[in-house]
């Protein structure tokens, strides 16, 4: 029992400091460890400002603790009208007292240096506006501003920056400093600071893909605790600050029910064994114009007509485009918007990034809380992304429906008028629940469409290609295509089919 | 005592005993006057106000340095955005020039300020 008393007790699950940044505390299992130093690094633009006020005004807002501003790089009043745009109400804390700056900013001096010197003027100005503010935070923004500073004299900052951090934990506060890097994926930070003053790395990116910027945030050490590995994308949001973009594949933990919905066309529901299931995703894949928006259609009006809210993001065409179209089909979108039951929202694919566009169906969704969500199409946003953006972008969505027990539809255009097969299919079709597959088929001189059930987790469906005519009231599947030519695949393999057997 | 950068006669104050600021921006004689920031008593600011004596000796009395302990009056240290101690401020004109560390060569401070006074460190 004497040994055992002696030895220090092992380290108790380290409390943990909420950033306000939700999915960022989720990789890091609650928060960055209370009293204990993380370095930001990020190239400039990077968002690292943007993550540090988060974190003071998460404190400040939501769990009651103060916070010190220690800013080398933008004055106090250029940092206030900088996060204004967040929401964030930096003028009116500083008033009251809960945050507190300590502006070390580059001022309009002149300045040489003659003998030895140290920091003690900068952690003297720390410790006190720590101690005024009772501040339980404390960001530096950025350090490496630091070190141009004394440009001369790197060894004797890094030894005081020591020295400070030290007598920051000392006071139990938990901090975070900034520093730039001067690539996105190179050494962590300028002047190696992570090596000497931080218990926790974080790296910020705004990598340039595509032609499009991807900011992503990623944890890469964190002493002695668990954290998820690997980048999460990140967009900055007015009034919101910045939102990670959960890749919720993290927990496959969607219940499954068995509560069917209607797919809005009979026949449909029939060859599904009654509908989709209630928290499923559906993919409608067809080439142009083999009556994906029809079946979009059909789905938003029969979940209406059973009483649901039902919610569009069309990325293909306009409101105007898509109530004519739907009128044409017997359909008045118009008078199921007036009575609330259904929102069509469109937009291009182009007018943000793909994490922005989740987000807001996310918002959409919240708002308007509908029962039933389509998304047409996914091969618009497809065009705007990379393909580990879009797989990204495709979980959280797929995920983020289910967990909210709503009926989904997307749809993906095939880039081959006949048969053949999407590249977005291929990692489309696993993250759905069901495939219904639209094509044009010739016979005997003519062009007919066909529709098939290919895959259905969890339910026995319809095997058949059915023929199926489009008229004034909509669609109305026909005959069973007894031998038909193989048009659901190009010959030169089918990479869905595999999808199918799985049944 | 020909030229002083500062306007009108040297004052002949003499070396005094540090003393904590009052926030007063000239010195005692309606002078410009100096700021010297250091840290409690740490070795580096011991120096700095060693040195302080011996240049203020050098220019025959006529720079006024005030004190300023940022540890007792940290307020002061912020308002004039002190980072590194010690630190030598002349505020008297704009921008202001500041000088870092302990004035080890005195001959180096007085030239950076503008005073052609004369070393007498040994």
């Amino acid at each position: 029992m004497t040994s055992t008393a002696t030895e220090p007790p092992a380290d108790p699950v380290l409390e943990r400091v909420k950033t306000g940044v939700e999915a960022f505390d989720d990789l890091v299992m609650g928060g960055l460890p209370r009293g204990r130093t993380t370095i930001v690094g990020g190239t400039p633009g990077s968002g690292k400002t943007v993550f540090a006020t988060q974190f003071l005004a998460h404190g400040i807002t939501e769990l009651g603790e103060p916070g010190v501003f220690v800013t080398f790089e933008e004055s106090p009043g250029e940092i206030e009208a900088n996060m204004a745009s967040f929401g964030w109400d930096i003028r009116g804390w500083r008033e009251t007292n809960k945050l507190a700056f300590v502006d070390a900013s580059p001022r309009d001096s002149d300045q040489v240096v003659v003998g030895d010197f140290d920091l003690a003027g900068l952690l003297a100005r720390i410790l006190h506006a720590t101690r005024s503010a009772k501040a339980r935070r404390i960001v530096l923004d950025s350090i490496t501003q630091l070190f141009d500073h004394f440009i001369a004299d790197q060894a004797l900052v890094r030894r005081e920056l020591l020295r400070i951090a030290t007598a920051l934990k000392k006071e139990g506060l938990t901090v975070l400093m900034t520093a730039e890097r001067n690539s996105e994926y190179g050494e962590i930070s300028r002047h190696r600071i992570e090596e000497f003053v931080a218990d926790n790395v974080v790296i910020l990116r705004n990598a340039l893909d595509r032609e499009r910027r991807r900011r992503t945030i990623e944890v890469l050490k964190m002493r002695g605790s668990r954290h998820v590995e690997g980048e999460v994308p990140f967009t900055l949001v007015g009034n919101l600050g910045m939102v990670a973009v959960p890749l919720s594949s993290l927990r496959l933990e969607q219940q499954s029910g068995t509560k069917r919905v209607t797919s809005g066309n009979a026949e449909l529901d029939r060859m599904t064994c009654g509908g989709f299931f209630r928290d499923s995703v559906t993919l409608v894949s067809g080439a142009t114009g083999t009556g994906k928006t029809l079946l979009v259609t059909h789905f938003l009006a029969g979940g209406v007509a059973a009483g649901e809210r039902a919610l569009l993001v069309g990325y293909e065409e306009s409101r105007g485009q898509l109530f004519r179209n739907a009128r044409s089909w017997g359909v008045d979108f118009d008078a199921m918007e007036a009575d609330g039951r259904l929102k069509v929202v469109c937009l291009y694919p182009e007018a943000q990034s793909l994490p922005d566009h989740l987000l807001m169906i996310r918002q959409l969704v919240e708002e308007f809380e509908p029962q039933r969500v389509a998304v047409d199409s996914l091969s618009a946003l497809e065009r705007i992304a990379p393909e580990t953006g879009f797989r990204e972008f495709l979980i959280s969505l797929t995920s983020f429906i289910k967990k909210r027990e709503i009926a989904g539809l997307c749809t993906a255009t095939d880039k081959s008028l006949i048969g053949g097969h999407s590249a977005s299919e291929q990692h489309i079709s696993t993250l759905t629940d069901s495939i219904v597959l639209l094509r044009y088929i010739q016979e005997t001189g003519f062009m007919h469409r066909g529709l098939m059930v290919l895959k259905m987790r969890g339910s026995e469906h319809a095997k058949q290609i059915r023929r199926f005519t489009i008229d004034a009231s909509g669609m109305h599947l026909g005959q069973a295509i007894g031998d038909a030519p193989a048009v659901f695949g190009d010959g030169r393999g089918d990479g869905l089919s595999p999808a199918g057997g799985t049944l | 005592m020909a030229c002083f950068r500062h306007t009108g006669v040297p004052a002949s104050t003499g070396p005094q005993a540090p003393h904590v600021s009052t926030g007063r921006r000239s010195g005692p004689n309606g002078y410009p006057s100096l700021r010297l920031y250091i840290a409690g008593g740490s070795p580096t600011a011991r120096r700095a106000l060693a040195n302080r004596k011996r240049l203020i000796k050098a220019s025959n009395g006529s720079i006024d340095i005030q004190v300023i302990d940022i540890l007792l009056s940290p307020e002061e240290a912020e308002q004039a955005g002190i980072i590194a101690t010690p630190t030598l401020s002349d505020d008297s004109i704009d921008p202001p020039r500041r000088l870092v560390g302990d004035m080890s060569n005195i001959a180096e401070v007085l030239a950076y300020l503008g005073y052609p006074g004369k070393d007498t460190a040994p």
